[in-house]
């Protein structure tokens, strides 16, 4: 009967829609409660600076091995079209800009989400389902206060300094295999990299873009992990989820913050 | 602090540390508590039994507050437990320990730590004075050598163990335990028992105990009150119950087969599932 | 892990990031040339600015000498009305040039700044006498054509642009 498979179809897309409407305001509220309960995170900075161990320090290899390829990788490709045009010179400035300006914030953010953000979904699932949460309610201690604010705040300090490093190396990387492997002149490919690279308009936008996706990264990986269902299967979701969701999110976000920020200048 | 708590538990005026009334719970629109009446008179080991899923936890949770009532009062020290706000709850709660199921240590801290860390997060108290506490604690459970291990590298016995020098950091009037028993070899089991029941008398605190496990606990406790299906179905002391006539006490005790409790979940007739039914009818 | 050594990995991680983007400013980017408050404005008229854009570099021999910091369309000369921001540190006569450049074939567009002769030195608020518009390809390429049909013709006349001189170069 067709006419009930339509139903059910509508059925199943409004039930999607309205659990999807309760799970973001749920998510809003959760954190709104974070910020709120942010006060222990620096007046005990030791529990922040714990965490900036688990999710900066320990995504520090992948950054920078990842960003080290990037870098080189585009200073073979961006050198292959260049020459094209014999504008080999311009290399510096297209590595530079394309890692300040999207690949830094974005690649680094995408890393962290699955390197940092993976593990937090599951530690703090983990400590629901093992009633851990609400052991510490039940001593009268606030775990988004104790728990999630501080890892919260780690991440959200660890994502800029990421991206930078990121960046960084990046650029190392393109002066590697343009200047020292290929052969581009090493004058102009610092100078057409300054000239282009405006400390305002791309060094500050990109740090700028990666505190916003350590602000989403982070908290969507806090919440996945703090309403997964107690079961291992509950987590395994909630950390899969944490890693699709923040990918998606980094990259719409990265859209709407690059047509305010580069549009029209 | 410590002078004002125990202040303020002689001034408690009422007998029973916790008294329960009419109490209602619904999850959704399933009813899990269906009226219930307990008093926990202050001093005493209490047991509340019954089947797994018979509502015991949730009485537990309610009187720690992590429940609202649907309808009926948990009053705890002469105080309304849903009526407190957040701060008076958390307040509450600092002199209530609980012990849970499998323990819920704290993965991520050692053994030292996960004793200590009520003391940190509450109190001032200087670093050799938090050391002497936590060592005086896990005295008390037999582990003080064990202080530098992390909770993966204790047995199931001892993480209870644990976990229980955890619960009693600061010196709780109420202390509630959540299947303390469940899923240890018989000689942990002994040794909890007779630690809830030491620990009770030495603290001057009030102990309720949720359990499944009637042998072990009724060696312990003052008394018991049995839960069925969300009612309390019987209460007495541990002679009383294991004296009782009642069919579905009886069956609990004895822990016989068939009876009131049914070995089958409600299911059609058997035939029908085996189809032999339908192919009759075909 | 200890204390004292997750501390000083943390210590570490942070210093190292404050690194990277310390090298991100100077090495990468253009902070070590940038002196935001040491600058006089001046302003051009221009027929047509081509893809003349806010914060191009003014040079000057070559050497970046201001940024442009604003462009407007003035309604009554039908104009392009660009402001520029020029260092402290160097000054210019008061009948200098300014002409919309492209640095290399596709490059970005600047605007190149040519001293003249005149004693005094352009003050903040003046304004350039002499300015040339960026090329457009269109015109340059009518121009190429009306001017290869004129030597076909038989007339050796070269056809030069009245005021687009950009031609020459």
């Amino acid at each position: 009967m067709p006419h009930r498979k339509v139903g059910f179809g509508l059925r199943s897309i409004g039930a999607t829609v309205v659990n999807g409407v309760w799970r973001l305001g749920y998510a809003s509220r959760f954190f709104m409660m974070t910020l709120i309960s942010s006060g222990a995170s620096f007046r005990r900075i030791h529990l922040t600076i714990r965490e900036i161990y688990f999710t900066g320090v320990m995504s520090l290899i992948i950054i920078l091995v990842s960003g080290l390829f990037v870098g080189m990788v585009l200073g073979l490709q961006g050198y292959e079209t260049l020459q094209k045009y014999g504008s080999e010179s311009a290399l510096g400035s297209l590595v530079a800009l394309s890692l300040v300006r999207e690949l830094g914030p974005v690649l680094a953010a995408l890393l962290f989400a699955s390197r940092a953000g993976s593990a937090i979904t599951a530690e703090i699932g983990l400590m629901k389902a093992t009633e851990q949460l609400s052991a510490m309610e039940m001593m009268a201690v606030d775990p988004i206060s104790r728990v999630v604010a501080p890892r919260f705040w780690a991440g959200v300090i660890s994502m800029p300094l990421l991206a930078a490093m990121f960046s960084a190396i990046g650029v190392f990387g393109g002066y590697l295999v343009g200047v020292v492997f290929i052969g581009v002149d090493e004058g102009s490919f610092w100078s057409q990299m300054q000239a282009a690279v405006d400390f305002r308009q791309d060094i500050v936008n990109g740090v700028i873009k990666s505190v916003v996706f350590g602000i989403a990264v982070t908290a969507i990986a806090l919440f996945e992990g703090y309403d997964a269902p107690p079961t291992a299967e509950g987590v395994s979701h909630a950390t899969t989820r944490t890693v699709v969701t923040s990918a998606l999110v980094v990259l719409g976000l990265d859209f709407i913050l690059t047509v305010f920020m580069f549009r029209g200048v | 602090m410590r002078a004002s708590h125990i202040k303020e538990q002689i001034l408690v005026p009422a007998e029973n540390l916790v008294e329960i009334s009419d109490l209602n719970f619904t999850y959704g629109k399933r009813p899990i508590l269906k009226g219930i009446n307990m008093k926990i008179p202050k001093g005493k080991l209490v047991a509340i039994m019954g089947l797994s899923g018979c509502g015991k936890t949730t009485t537990l949770r309610l009187i720690g507050g992590a429940l609202k009532p649907t309808t009926g009062s948990v009053k705890v020290a002469g105080k309304e437990v849903s009526g407190l706000d957040k701060e008076a709850l958390y307040k509450m709660r600092r002199k209530m320990g609980m012990l849970f199921q499998f323990g819920a240590l704290f993965t991520d801290l050692s053994v030292y730590e996960n004793v200590a860390f009520q003391m940190r997060e509450h109190t001032d108290l200087p670093e050799t004075v938090i050391r002497d506490l936590v060592m005086m604690k896990l005295h008390a459970v037999g582990l003080r050598g064990a202080h530098k291990l992390l909770p993966s590298e204790l047995s199931g016995g001892m993480a209870r163990r644990v976990a229980l020098a955890r619960a009693i950091a600061l010196d709780p009037m109420l202390m509630m335990y959540d299947e303390p028993f469940a899923g240890l070899d018989p000689i942990s089991l002994s040794v909890i028992g007779n630690l809830i029941r030491h620990l009770n008398d030495a603290l001057g605190a009030t102990s309720i105990i949720v359990t499944h496990d009637i042998q072990e606990s009724l060696k312990i406790v003052d008394y018991v009150y049995f839960m069925a299906d969300g009612v309390v179905v019987a209460e007495g002391s541990a002679e009383d119950i294991k004296a009782s006539k009642l069919p579905y006490v009886h069956q609990f005790v004895w822990g016989e087969i068939d009876g009131p409790v049914s070995f089958h979940y409600p299911s059609p007739p058997y035939r029908k599932d085996l189809l032999l039914e339908s192919v009759n009818a075909a | 892990m200890e204390r004292t050594t997750l501390d000083m990995w943390v210590g570490a991680f942070v210093v190292g990031g404050l690194i990277a983007l310390l090298i991100l400013a100077f090495k990468v980017g253009n902070l070590s040339g940038y002196d935001g408050s040491e600058t006089y404005k001046v302003y051009g008229e221009f027929e047509n600015i081509g893809g003349l854009k806010i914060k191009a570099p003014v040079k000057s021999s070559g050497v970046v000498v201001g940024r442009v910091s604003d462009i407007q369309f003035d309604n009554k000369s039908f104009l392009a009305h660009v402001e520029i921001r020029l260092s402290k540190n160097y000054q210019f006569p008061k009948d200098t040039s300014a002409s919309i450049l492209t640095s290399g074939l596709l490059g970005e567009q600047y605007i190149g700044l040519e001293a003249g002769g005149d004693e005094k030195n352009l003050k903040n608020g003046d304004k350039f006498i002499l300015t040339q518009s960026a090329m457009v390809m269109e015109q340059l390429i009518g121009q190429f054509l009306f001017s290869k049909a004129n030597d076909e013709g038989g007339d050796k006349k070269t056809a030069q642009g009245g005021n687009k001189k950009a031609v020459v170069q």
